[in-house]
């Protein structure tokens, strides 16, 4: 019976995330929208475009390999896997054992690896651009990410999830080393999905994009799951910010149905606030040159380095 | 019985290499010679995994020095590289059976082959400095040989040359490393050494002169340089070996000094392995980055992954010398682990690159291209590969990595200073060289395999023999199979871990679904196998889902590329143009690069020129120096060849007095 509860709650998170993550898109564009003084389209676009993707006949390169064609469904797989694995709106989920943070960001790397292979399986230039730039930004941004891991499980005493998010719930203070991480996150978070000043997610068709470039090619249904994966990728890592570092109101897994709601309301909170910062951050910062991002990313490695020296020096006094 | 099991096997291996130059005029024998060697080394194999009675086996043979004899052991740490060994050389033997027949010349490899397979054996199984040294440098000269197959190449006789240098002076350190060890008594056999009791300044020379000695035979930064030139020179194979299975002999040698005969480490020891483990890591993996041949991308790569091992074995030193049982052993599986995967990774990936020379002549990624059409099976099976080493889950490279990143978040209850700010620079160097190296793979895969052919031998590529196919089929499943079931391995391993650093990680068999927990499973727990399964159900739910409710139509047409695709297939992004972000970003201070870009002004029809220029650094500041310091040394003892007969006699007049002295004092 509680293995049923059990299974029940975690299925839920995982169709709780799939939900989500396109209407987090669509509030952020349309926030965006608002904060330039359009209207904007409504919050659910981001839905209706993925069933019309998935409606729409798939048009392959002549030249598209059965890599090509695998890789949207593997892309789409281990990020809905990782961001199904962080904790939303409870803690101690049935699966959250089978896999701590190290091996969430192991699983979101594998995804980047299909993907910027996927985006060479053509043989065009933009392919390759965007790939090989994918590669160097994931060059940097996994270290620093590994750097907060470091400094977040030196303090909490551990990598898994779930025990990290209790740890900080019970021990709510300000330390300087998970401020420092904090930031380094932010940065981290910003890179990987593509955002603005690293990378526009509007734009198409520009000698300085990443993320785009890489799934030029792609149409239908594999654009639709690419899209979704990314949508989740961004939610998981807005999931992961508060959830670590703003870990108020989450159930624990053995607490009722009524702190269950609770949880998921203080998350779609927590989204709604992350988001709005996000499109507040996007609206009033520039796109960089694409030769500043390593410094804009070495910034939150050092960072996140420094936080890991001062969980050392601070841990032994 | 096991032990005899063995040495029977390394007598008949050598036997074989004088079956080869007897039977050499006989059509098949290079077939005969490689199947022989596969079944030699499955057997020795097996006699390794084989339960043996009590932990430790030895004996002594009559051979080798009179008043020594030779002494022969298998305790549970030689039990488990006697195991990656064979399984390394059989693969790679099976591989041959098919890949041996495109060899011009195949007695330029065919009798040092067994020759190698039985030096590294002796080498694991010795249990007396002479025997051990002896044995090591029958693995370097047979290795050697076997570099200089393709010998009509220059490049190859200057890779000959480099590896004997460097292999003498590796010899050289660690006869010196046994000196010291074996002391004045002169005791040379490993039981009396690990009894005999070191002074303080003794151990500290051992441990460098075993860097030293193992390093440069692993490949360890700064004495790498033999390795990226002389692992491609060698046929496929062979390369394997080399870089797969010799590197983990060398490495073997390492544990067997520095934590068996030097005996209780003192925690100062862990900082040598720990730095030249983080600089191999970054150097390693920063060199494969812009290698556009193939071959010698893997060979940089081993390069890293040998620092990983280091890393690993540094941080055990460090808890052992602590006391720290569980991280000792949690730092030394992850070690091991690491061992294992990539002597099967690493094996795969370069039978892989065998094939694709043999069915292209290619070695230059940048003249390749579009080889998952030509190539089909080929490469589903080096993706495979570059997936594990990548260390990316649910495969097995991600395992040690995340089992060593679970010993360095350990580290913090580090009593002592120096190791505790060692270890999170340490961290990072490996951070960085895990992400770097999956950007490499990418690379090398998406140049190679990937895009348009850019050249008609690309086009023409075919899948090699079926031989060679399984075996790579074979490696896959393994590391898989590793991935998943992680629990099996690091059961496996733990015995050793007992042994040598006098702790055991809690048995992972007990814990439910097959998942594992270094410490404890609120601290940290990985299930691969749960993973894989997750990745696999939500594949096919979308799978489901689309052809449920959206459309599984799909037309072919020709690539959009912004509405204007090239024509040619060399305007494609090649592996330099790939490797040009990180060579911005990391490459000034690594390899000191330099881009000169030669552009025409407007109007003018010259073509404009991209050059650059790449060095070692450590290369121009290490290695010439030292080559400048010896040729001068030379050039002036030049004079003494000149002297007349009577300045000769005043000379050894001279030493003589010079020596009397000496001794009276």
């Amino acid at each position: 019976m509680t293995l049923l509860f059990n299974l029940m709650a975690q299925s839920l998170q995982m169709l709780l995330v799939l939900a989500l993550a396109p209407l987090l898109i669509g509030f952020v564009r349309k926030l965006k929208a608002r904060l330039l003084r359009r209207r904007g389209p409504p919050i659910i676009q981001p839905w209706l475009d993925l069933i019309r993707l998935l409606r729409k006949e798939v048009v392959l390169a002549e030249n598209a390999s059965w890599l090509y064609r695998w890789a949207p469904y593997l892309i789409f797989a281990m990020i809905w896997v990782a961001a199904s694995l962080v904790p939303t709106f409870a803690t101690g989920l049935t699966f959250s054992w089978s896999a701590d943070l190290i091996a969430i960001i192991a699983l979101l790397g594998s995804a980047r690896f299909f993907l910027a292979l996927a985006g060479m399986d053509i043989g065009t230039s933009f392919g390759g651009i965007g790939s090989s730039r994918e590669a160097m930004f994931g060059s940097l941004a996994e270290p620093a990410m590994m750097m907060i891991v470091f400094t977040v499980s030196f303090v909490a005493g551990t990598t898994q999830l779930s025990e990290i998010a209790a740890y900080m719930a019970g021990n709510l203070e300000l330390r300087a080393s998970v401020g420092m991480a904090l930031v380094a996150l932010l940065i981290v978070a910003i890179a990987e999905n593509g955002r603005i000043p690293v990378d526009n997610p509007a734009t198409h068709l520009e000698l300085t994009m990443v993320h785009e470039a890489m799934v030029l090619e792609y149409s239908g249904r594999y654009l639709a799951l690419i899209e979704l994966a990314s949508a989740l990728k961004l939610l998981l890592y807005l999931s992961l910010i508060a959830c670590v570092f703003f870990p108020v109101g989450l159930a624990s897994h053995d607490a009722g149905a009524e702190a269950m709601m609770i949880g998921l309301g203080a998350y779609v909170l927590k989204l709604a606030i992350g988001g709005g910062a996000l499109a507040l951050f996007e609206t009033s910062t520039a796109k960089m040159r694409i030769f500043r991002v390593p410094d804009f990313l070495g910034a939150g490695l050092m960072l996140g380095l420094l936080a890991t020296l001062l969980v050392f020096v601070t841990r032994s006094l | 019985m096991p032990l005899y099991l063995a040495l029977t096997c390394v007598s008949a291996l050598l036997a074989v290499s004088v079956y080869a130059i007897v039977d050499r005029r006989n059509h098949d024998v290079s077939r005969n010679v490689y199947r022989l060697c596969v079944g030699l080394c499955c057997v020795i194999f097996l006699a390794a995994v084989m339960p043996r009675g009590a932990h430790v086996v030895s004996t002594v043979l009559p051979l080798g020095l009179p008043w020594i004899g030779m002494h022969v052991r298998i305790d549970v740490l030689t039990a488990f590289f006697l195991a990656v060994v064979n399984l390394g050389a059989a693969a790679a033997s099976a591989y041959a059976i098919g890949y041996g027949a495109h060899e011009k010349e195949p007695m330029r490899v065919l009798p040092f082959y067994p020759a190698f397979l039985a030096g590294m054996n002796l080498v694991v199984l010795a249990d007396d400095a002479f025997t051990f040294l002896v044995a090591w440098e029958f693995m370097s000269l047979t290795s050697w040989a076997l570099v200089l197959t393709h010998h009509h190449e220059e490049e190859n006789r200057h890779a000959g040359f480099v590896y004997l240098l460097m292999a003498s002076f590796g010899g050289f350190a660690l006869l010196m490393a046994f000196g010291v060890l074996g002391g004045v008594g002169g005791a040379y056999d490993f039981a009396s050494i690990r009894e005999s009791t070191k002074m303080g300044w003794t151990s500290g020379l051992v441990l460098a002169l075993a860097i030293v000695g193992m390093g440069s035979k692993a490949g360890l930064a700064p004495l790498h340089i033999w390795l990226p030139l002389a692992h491609p020179a060698a046929p496929s194979h062979v390369s394997a070996l080399m870089s797969g299975v010799m590197t983990k002999v060398a490495v073997y040698g390492f544990i067997r000094v520095v934590f068996d005969l030097l005996g209780p480490p003192a925690f100062w020891w862990s900082v040598e392995p720990m730095t030249f483990g983080a600089a191999s890591a970054l150097i390693g993996v920063l060199f494969a980055t812009i290698q556009s041949d193939l071959k010698k991308l893997l060979a940089y790569s081993t390069i890293e992954n040998i620092g990983v091992i280091f890393i690993a074995l540094g941080l055990a030193l460090a808890f052992k010398a602590n006391g720290m049982a569980l991280p000792a052993a949690l730092a030394f599986t992850a070690a091991l682990f690491h061992v294992f995967n990539h002597s099967l990774f690493k094996s795969l990936l370069f039978f892989g690159a065998g094939a694709v020379l043999n069915a292209s002549g290619e070695r230059s990624i940048e003249r390749l291209g579009g080889l998952i059409h030509s190539m089909p099976k080929t490469a589903f099976l080096f993706l495979g590969g570059c997936v594990a080493i990548a260390a990316l889950p649910p495969l097995n490279g991600f395992v040690s990595e995340w089992l060593v990143f679970q010993a360095i978040l350990l580290s913090p209850s580090l009593p002592q200073w120096t190791v505790k700010l060692l270890v999170p620079a340490v961290g990072v160097a490996l951070a960085l060289s895990a992400a770097l190296g999956a950007g490499c793979y990418i690379r090398a895969y998406g140049v190679a395999f990937l895009g348009r052919p850019r050249s008609e031998a690309a086009r023409k590529a075919h899948d090699p023999d079926r031989w060679s196919l399984a075996t790579m089929a074979v490696l896959l499943t393994l590391c898989l199979t590793a991935g998943l079931l992680p629990s099996l391995l690091i059961d496996t391993i733990s015995p050793v871990a007992k042994d040598f650093v006098g702790g055991r990680m809690p048995t992972q068999a007990e814990l439910s679904w097959l998942s594992i927990a270094p410490v404890a499973e609120s601290r940290s727990s990985y299930n691969g196998l749960l993973v894989f399964l997750f990745i696999l159900f939500s594949a096919y739910s979308a799978r489901w889902v689309i052809h449920k409710f959206g459309t599984a139509r799909s037309r072919r047409a020709p690539a959009w590329d912004c509405g204007h695709i090239e024509a040619s297939p060399m305007t494609q992004y090649t592996g330099s143009s790939f490797a040009q972000p990180i060579r911005r970003t990391l490459g000034v201070i690594a390899f000191s690069v330099r881009e000169r870009l030669d552009m025409p002004a407007p109007g003018d029809t010259r073509t404009a020129r991209l050059s650059v220029d790449i060095k070692d650094r450590i290369f121009d500041y290490l290695y010439a120096p030292l080559t400048r310091a010896v040729e001068s040394c030379a050039t002036g003892l030049n004079i003494l060849s000149l002297l007349t007969i009577q300045e000769y006699l005043a000379l050894v007049f001279a030493a003589l007095v010079f020596l009397l002295v000496l001794v009276a004092i």
